[in-house]
């Protein structure tokens, strides 16, 4: 297919009169990013996001086709034609609100959103152009906007629903919490979020770091969420701080919702991981990010800094690991998957980053020992070399060691990212809540309903670790069925 | 903010501080612990909750200034307050009736100790109480672990109150005199290690309550995972509390350590801004003469 030479002045000019074939010919804009070299040092954002010009020349290239396949690739049900004709048509106000519709943390999901496996895997345009890379640039555009509203000062707010008189307990204020807060309060539903933090936006906060979500940005959001009435409480920790029974009989809650996420680290379960220098992500994203230990000493939180660090594990939680030990000065930094590329779980964006920023990657090896110093520091990472055999129960092929292949990788730190459980404090002091074998709590999948009556979840906390959007989308749903009941009664 | 109601000195670098936290006050059993974050851009570290009083919504707080959080803790004066209080964490001793009872504390871990104590004597123990420490001005709450004792001791290791020596020799000789069926032991961790040395062969259940660094306090980071039994176990959900047979103290003690360079560092950084280079020298000699 020819690509469309028009210069984009012109393209503007005629943006509603383009024909079908004209917008598929419109090349994919670019979003400018950091260079490697001058952002691996640093804390600052890696994408620079579209001006004005190339993301209403982006917004051109949508077919507006009738079928909206995108539509049904967003977990929380986004207009996404509709709010990218809005964009197309400049009136980027009406474009943000078309996405607040469904959305509460657009500045968010446009970039930790994995839109190449939601959204965008489903674009008519990627599809005419038997190219996936060819897809609108849905996140980037819903990012576009979004940031266009952060910069400026924000309008008044949203008239306020009338008051139910139901009050609503959230639990955690991760991203399934903040949505279902943002839903109910529309619903005129009194809402609480409580965190057992000091900061609020759970996962946004301590695990996703800085060079990929600006802290202001969640800061912003729960503003807004303030201004819509919503109460937040840091420094509760439900189950311990007061008990789900104590929030549904004592404090007058009508209902519950449990969005307490996935916290609690897997580790390897090889000698040598009580060691100096072995953390979980967890700990270290933690330290780094809720923590700013990467601002040492003018904030007092310590974090350990090493020349050679390993990383283990091949999702998005383990390139935040290894480009954060980047940014805080390491030397060598090496990916150590048991798989091979294809099989990483992390996103192919973040991989990319990761590697344009030098981080090695281990392929096809498994520690299985951590190796101390005489003072029990870290020393080296035992690893195994390992192949490919048949698939396993996920579909990709099962690595089996290969017998006798052992090595040591030298390494001050080992950053354990190998996935994360359910945290148990809510639900083991809950008897009659429900939770699976892996500490997952139980729900009816259509409405978040647990086995105990006023008591919902959605996030991690059921799903196991998965991505902000979904745990979003069920906390809408949530959100709809806790309005259903408190307006009924019935469970 | 959780706002300081009362404030007493009880020794040189020890600070008792009463705290607002209503919720935890009403919520908290002896063993439980707080995290607590100073101000902004403060660390969070766990500190025991020492008593509380339901009634005024107040936990007692007892902090020894071993680096810069717990030198910014004891320098809050009445109204001042903690930005961040949560809690109450960990999980609460498991009291029962075993007859006669050893609480043997090292320096403020009577602090700990004491609520324990009190449940185990409410409980219808018999209770040996003993309190050690360095020196008489490091002799904090005789009164209060005395005042639930049947039989107690109070020692120093250099002699300059009651009797000379360490808390394993006079838990040593009790041990001795009477059937003891259960020691818990609170206070630095060689001495709880020396005290879980000397109860292994005569088979005596001795718990001890580690105090590892600690992040979220809640399970989340692993951070404070400790080696008990051989199996890695995490302090603040798992914990605080464990069989002291079976605890891995060197490994602990290791840990502890983890961050030493750098206290050192913030430490410098903090006298630098309040003292500029005088600070700094005084901050230095400091580190070295704990070193020592």
């Amino acid at each position: 297919m020819p690509e469309n030479s028009e210069r984009p002045e012109e393209l503007l000019r005629r943006a509603d009169e383009l024909t079908p074939k004209e917008r598929m010919a419109i090349p994919r804009q670019p979003m400018p990013e950091r260079p490697a070299e001058e952002r691996r040092r640093d804390q600052s954002e890696v994408p620079l996001g579209f001006d004005e010009l190339h993301a209403v020349i982006e917004a051109c290239r949508c077919l507006e086709c009738k079928s909206k396949p995108c539509v049904q690739g967003c977990p929380v049900g986004v207009d996404i034609p509709a709010f990218i004709r809005l964009i197309r048509q400049g009136d980027f106000e009406g474009a943000i609100a078309k996405i607040r519709e469904c959305n509460c943390l657009p500045a968010v999901t446009g970039r930790v959103c994995p839109q190449e496996e939601q959204c965008q895997l489903h674009c008519t345009l990627a599809k005419a152009r038997k190219d996936p890379e060819q897809a609108v640039s849905i996140g980037r555009l819903e990012r576009f906007v979004a940031d266009w509203e952060r910069g400026r000062e924000r309008p008044t707010p949203e008239t306020k629903p009338s008051p139910t008189g139901k009050r609503v307990a959230i639990v955690g204020s991760g991203p399934a919490g903040l949505s279902a807060a943002g839903d109910l309060v529309r619903m005129g539903h009194e809402v609480t979020v409580f965190e057992a933090f000091h900061k609020f936006g759970g996962v946004l906060v301590y695990g996703i770091p800085e060079f990929r979500l600006p802290k202001e940005i969640v800061d912003d959001e729960v503003g807004r969420l303030v201004e819509l009435g919503v109460r937040f409480e840091a420094n509760v920790v439900v189950g311990q701080t007061v008990t789900i029974d104590e929030l549904l009989e004592e404090e007058g809650f009508d209902a519950v919702f449990l969005g307490t996420g996935a916290g609690l680290p897997l580790f390897l379960g090889v000698p040598g991981e009580e060691l100096i220098g072995v953390y979980s992500a967890n700990e270290y994203l933690t330290r780094a990010n809720l923590m700013r230990a990467y601002e040492f000493p003018k904030v007092d939180t310590p974090i350990v800094r090493a020349g050679r660090v390993a990383v283990v594990g091949g999702g998005n939680v383990a390139m935040d690991a290894a480009r954060t030990a980047l940014r805080l000065g390491a030397q060598e930094v090496t990916l150590v998957y048991r798989r091979s590329r294809t099989e990483m779980p992390a996103r192919a964006e973040e991989i990319h980053h990761a590697e344009e920023e030098g981080v090695q990657f281990l392929l096809l090896a498994n520690p299985v020992a951590i190796l101390g110093d005489e003072t029990g520091r870290v020393r080296a990472l035992r690893c195994v070399r390992m192949e490919l055999g048949e698939p396993d129960a996920s579909g990709r092929r099962r690595p089996v060691a290969v017998p006798g292949s052992e090595f040591d990788l030298p390494a001050e730190l080992v950053i354990v990212a190998i996935g994360n459980g359910p945290n148990p404090l809510a639900t083991s002091t809950t008897p009659d809540l429900k939770t699976d074998s892996r500490g997952r709590i139980v729900v009816d999948p259509a409405t978040g309903k647990t086995s105990k009556r006023g008591v919902f979840a959605g996030g991690d906390v059921v799903l196991g670790a998965a991505t902000v959007i979904l745990a979003m989308g069920e906390g809408r749903k949530a959100a709809r069925a806790i309005d259903r009941f408190l307006a009924t009664g019935e469970w | 903010m959780n706002a300081v109601r009362n404030r007493r000195q009880l020794a040189d670098n020890i600070v008792q501080l009463e705290v607002e936290a209503p919720r935890i006050a009403r919520r908290r059993k002896p063993g439980q612990f707080v995290i607590v974050r100073v101000r902004d851009g403060g660390e969070r570290i766990p500190l025991t909750i020492a008593d509380a009083d339901a009634s005024v919504g107040t936990i007692t707080l007892v902090v020894q200034v071993v680096g810069k959080t717990t030198g910014l803790l004891a320098e809050l004066d009445v109204g001042e307050a903690i930005a961040d209080v949560a809690g109450p964490l960990g999980r609460p001793t498991h009291i029962e009736n075993v007859g006669t009872v050893a609480a043997v504390a090292g320096g403020i871990g009577v602090a700990p100790l004491f609520p324990i104590a009190q449940a185990l004597k409410e409980a219808g123990n018999r209770v040996l109480g003993v309190l050690g420490a360095r020196s008489a001005s490091l002799v904090v709450w005789e009164d209060r672990l005395r005042s639930v004792s049947d039989r107690f001791i109070v020692t120093t290791d250099d002699g300059s109150y009651g009797r000379p020596g360490r808390v394993t020799e006079a838990l040593s000789d009790l041990l001795m005199e009477e059937k003891v069926g259960q020691v818990v032991a609170i206070g630095p961790p060689i001495m709880m290690k020396a005290v879980a040395e000397l109860t292994r062969p005569l088979g005596i259940p001795t718990l001890v309550s580690l105090n590892p660094i600690m992040v979220d306090g809640t399970g989340m980071c692993g951070g404070c995972r400790g080696l008990v039994g051989g199996q890695n176990r995490f302090v603040c959900v798992d914990g605080p509390e464990f069989d002291g047979h079976q605890v891995d103290f060197d490994n602990m003690m290791a840990r502890l350590s983890a961050y030493r360079e750098y206290e050192a560092v913030s430490l410098q950084a903090a006298a630098a801004h309040r003292f500029g280079e005088e600070g700094c020298r005084l901050a230095e000699e400091a580190r070295r003469a704990r070193e020592q």
